[in-house]
């Protein structure tokens, strides 16, 4: 194990995946790389705590305040921990005239909980999500902000609970 | 997949599993027009003066001249220039770059790379919106097949021309979609927008001259370098060149992308979308997404969709995102939930938009809620013009367009809601018609 990985909170494997993003960007400016460096941390650590973020700082050699101002702009980081599955609905406008919002209620019906809940098992948490770009394919809704299900009937739902659930 | 509709230029037609894939690209013709330029040595400007003959505008909202754009890079800079590309699609009702990046990311690329050529760029940045984690993975596949090409990086083709191009993500923030608040995003920080000027122009990505349009903007580049901007004007009409995709979503049987010439009747592009959904009666549209007024049925089935027509109808084509609303809308409440939107996605730098879109939400919120006061209307209206034009970006007009427009369009319905404290159109009527509907889905 190398020096840097002792040190490390993040796998070798994440590491790598961040310096093929700071790789993207000129030698000095790093900084660039930040917004894909709390994604993947976020997906090793399925949330991103102070000692994260502060990781993330070090590495890119950024204060811990500017990495702190990022995460909490962009809305898809989490600051607290979530469910093992993150399930955001997209309710905007469009979807909603396509049943967005039933699929957002019953969810909640199913899972037993509101937006911006957790399930008591930890296993899943409920968001309600602003516009994901893919109205067509209403109702939409991502899990774990990377996979994204289109077409969301109410089968469709209980068959991805089922799922995410085994 | 998503129905898709095309005439040929940017998404031609084609949804396929590997439509995606060099190989298929170039059996369409694909970089034709880069090798073309490289082979020829076509000198920048005369591709410049290409895509002005086009008259290609900006597809992501504001509709600006491509070609107009290009020419104010100053090519002579020394030093680094960039090319960005706006693929943060979050405008709500918009979802067409997200299936150009699916079904012919290698058109996006190959305009890209022509774009460095044109104006002496050596780096390109794609910003692809968080959400679309999936494209953004293929955008990265498609790049990776383009440098084993050498079609881009040092010397493409073998010529003197080097270009390097690479994904960055979004992750949930609609302003990043104003180009400076982007750029701010691409340097690591919040998406704040930038005072301007200075422009991106002079004073871009880490204070380099940069260009910044829309996905499917780039993605136009190649047919007319190809087919020249001739061919590509008389797809639409004078000062509205080419195709468009339009993005049509709501109370329709095949909400998709329909890509169209500019010019084309919205009668006839509803027919494309399959019609209104179970016959119903169409009350109104938002044209250009949902920053853009709202016109009523009457307005808008006279209308063709063109950036001048729709322009005069007092709206906008925008990013050609439209939104359409059957009789069991009521839009009372499909303004508040925009009005959310925007109250939630203000970046909170300038106050008139940050209090504002709050106030103008709750204000909208208690009109549905049954709680609205008689002086509400003309409120709305005040509070509205007290944001326009007094902010750093366009996401204050954003939130202050809808709000005047429905105001203006639909203002019984508002004081029914006032009057009567309930919604004129009764709560089942707009749930059945808003229900869950997936049956064009394959």
């Amino acid at each position: 194990m190398s020096e840097r990985q002792a040190n490390s909170m993040l796998s070798a494997e994440s590491l790598q995946a961040i310096d093929r993003e700071v790789a993207k960007y000129p030698a000095d400016r790093k900084q660039s790389a930040v917004m894909s460096a709390l994604r993947i941390a976020q997906v090793e650590k399925g949330w991103l705590a102070s000692e994260t973020i502060e990781f993330v700082a070090k590495y890119l050699g950024m204060p811990p305040i500017a990495v702190y101002e990022v995460a909490s702009f962009y809305n898809m980081y989490d600051l607290k921990p979530v469910g093992r599955h993150k399930l955001t609905v997209c309710t905007n406008l469009p979807c909603a005239l396509s049943g967005g919002f039933d699929a957002g209620e019953y969810l909640k019906q199913k899972l037993g909980i509101d937006y911006n809940e957790t399930t008591a098992d930890g296993r899943f948490t409920l968001k309600e999500g602003e516009c994901m770009g893919a109205c067509g394919d209403a109702p939409v809704m991502l899990v774990n902000n990377h996979r994204m299900c289109s077409w969301m009937s109410y089968d469709k739902i209980d068959k991805l609970l089922e799922d995410l659930g085994k | 997949m998503t129905a898709l509709s095309g005439h040929g230029v940017v998404l031609d037609g084609i949804a396929g599993e590997n439509t995606w894939r060099l190989e298929d690209y170039l059996k369409r013709g694909g970089y034709a027009a880069l090798k073309k330029i490289i082979a020829e040595q076509i000198p920048p400007e005369n591709i410049i003066a290409e895509v002005k003959k086009s008259a290609l505008r900006g597809r992501g909202g504001a509709g600006f001249p491509t070609g107009l754009k290009w020419s104010f890079m100053p090519r002579a800079f020394p030093g680094a220039k960039y090319i960005c590309c706006n693929s943060d699609e979050g405008e709500p009702g918009t979802f067409k770059d997200r299936d150009i990046i699916r079904y012919n990311p290698h058109a996006l690329i190959e305009g890209m790379i022509i774009a460095g050529y044109a104006m002496g760029c050596g780096t390109g940045y794609n910003y692809i919106h968080g959400e679309i984690f999936a494209e953004y993975e293929r955008f990265e596949a498609a790049l990776a097949e383009a440098r084993e090409a050498n079609l881009l990086g040092s010397n493409i083709l073998g010529s003197a021309f080097s270009f390097e191009l690479h994904a960055h993500h979004g992750y949930g923030a609609y302003i990043c979609g104003e180009e400076t608040a982007l750029l701010e995003s691409l340097e690591g920080k919040k998406g704040q927008p930038r005072f301007k000027p200075p422009f991106p122009a002079s004073f871009g990505l880490y204070g380099k001259p940069t260009t910044i349009n829309n996905t499917e903007t780039f993605a136009s580049i190649p047919y007319i370098i190809r087919e020249g901007g001739e061919a590509f004007l008389n797809l639409g009409k004078p000062n509205n060149g080419g195709t468009k995709l339009f993005s049509v979503s709501g109370h329709v049987n095949r909400p998709g992308n329909y890509e169209i010439p500019l010019g084309t009747p919205f009668s006839e592009l509803l027919e494309l979308a399959g019609g209104m959904r179970g016959g119903r009666k169409l009350k109104a549209v938002i044209p250009g997404g949902s920053s853009a007024p709202v016109l009523p049925a009457s307005i808008m089935m006279d209308l063709t969709m063109d950036y001048d027509a729709i322009a005069k109808a007092g709206s906008m084509l925008g990013s050609g995102a439209v939104i359409v609303m059957d009789e069991t809308t009521c839009m009372v409440r499909a303004l508040e939930r925009l009005s959310y939107f925007y109250f939630e996605e203000s970046c909170g730098q300038c106050t008139p938009c940050r209090e504002g879109t709050g106030w103008l939400y709750r204000m909208v919120h208690r009109i549905e809620h049954g709680e609205g006061r008689a002086e509400d209307l003309e409120m709305l209206t005040g509070v509205s013009d007290n944001i326009m034009g007094r902010t750093i970006c366009a996401l204050g007009d954003a939130a202050a367009m809808p709000v005047k427009s429905f105001v203006k369009h639909f203002g019984d319905e508002f004081a029914y809601h006032i009057q009567h404290k309930c919604c004129l159109v009764p709560h089942e009527v707009q749930r059945e018609g808003s229900k869950i509907y997936v049956e064009h889905a394959c």
